[in-house]
């Protein structure tokens, strides 16, 4: 087992980051599903900041990284509420049937 | 050796959780291997160095966001399973743009190196682990140089806050609340009527 370099991280941060992206194609319907895709890229990214930040001996790295995740938790709340009434409004949350605003 | 083990380890589950994360059948078991997956980079944050952050991805996903996540998926009266139809429709597109941004990322990472003058431009160097602990090092600069985006950052929960009560906020017909400002508006002549009754009769 060779030493744990920074190509190590960067290669999990790199899948966990497709596999997010992978998700929003393949469950297309649910915007849950696809939330919760968003928050694991964002947790890829987190990855490579606080990856980058011990490599290079920066701690504005993780410095960066709390605002990554105060904006992530932000976002999720708020996405979640608009899931909330818009399954009030229409009893269904496929993405597809998101077309009210069109008039 | 013990390092090696422990990420391997760590960067197992957390990308197998991931795979079952867009997987699984049933959202209520994706959030808890998104949960799992949080509970697996924080253990890689740890390895890195990053304890204080690596409790404040367990403290505000697991506890926070992955709670909010599960209570919005049983909150809703939903058939799941009709909503994975195309699932398979999906798959090949899918597959062939993650398979080639994975390629993409994968060279990236493989043919790059930092700059040789990279170390003389950090923005601000690690304080040594064994004068400093990472919680106090990042506090000390949390509170000095990026004190506004801080405090910027308080105000994007205060304001997401806000939106989430008013988006889901919503005054139901039929419920009897307390307002005091009618109560106290109140005065004998609107709320009681003395009449004479005369004997015998009845009102």
């Amino acid at each position: 087992m060779t030493q744990i370099g920074l190509a190590h991280y960067l290669t999990v941060a790199g899948i966990l980051f497709t596999l997010g992206i992978f998700g929003i194609f393949l469950n297309r319907k649910n915007v849950i599903i696809i939330m919760m895709s968003i928050e694991l890229m964002l947790l890829a990214v987190n990855i490579n900041f606080v990856a980058f930040s011990h490599f290079l001996g920066d701690l504005v790295g993780q410095i960066f990284t709390m605002f990554v995740l105060t904006v992530a938790a932000a976002e999720a709340a708020i996405g979640l509420a608009i899931v909330l009434v818009f399954f009030r409004n229409r009893g269904t949350i496929e993405v597809e049937d998101v077309n009210r605003m069109k008039g | 050796m013990i390092q090696g083990l422990a990420f391997y380890l760590f960067a197992a589950i957390a990308v197998a959780s991931g795979v079952m994360v867009i997987a699984s059948r049933n959202p209520v078991h994706s959030v808890l291997f998104l949960i799992l997956a949080f509970f697996n980079a924080a253990g890689l944050f740890v390895l890195l160095g990053a304890e204080f952050l690596a409790m404040v991805l367990v403290v505000v996903y697991v506890g926070a966001v992955a709670v909010l996540f599960l209570f919005v998926v049983m909150l809703l009266d939903i058939n799941f399973l009709r909503l994975r139809e195309g699932f398979l429709q999906y798959l090949p597109t899918g597959g062939l743009i993650g398979l080639i941004l994975l390629v993409e990322l994968l060279m990236v990472f493989g043919g790059w190196s930092f700059a040789p003058d990279a170390p003389l431009s950090v923005a601000s160097r690690t304080p040594d682990i064994a004068s400093v602990s990472n919680t106090e090092a990042i506090g000390r600069l949390l509170y000095t140089d990026y004190v506004y985006l801080f405090q910027a950052a308080g105000l994007i929960l205060l304001v997401a806050m806000i939106g989430t009560i008013m988006l889901t906020h919503r005054t139901r017909s039929g419920v009897r609340k307390q307002d005091i400002a009618r109560q106290n508006a109140r005065t004998k002549e609107t709320s009681v009527e003395v009449r004479k009754v005369s004997s015998g009769e009845g009102i």
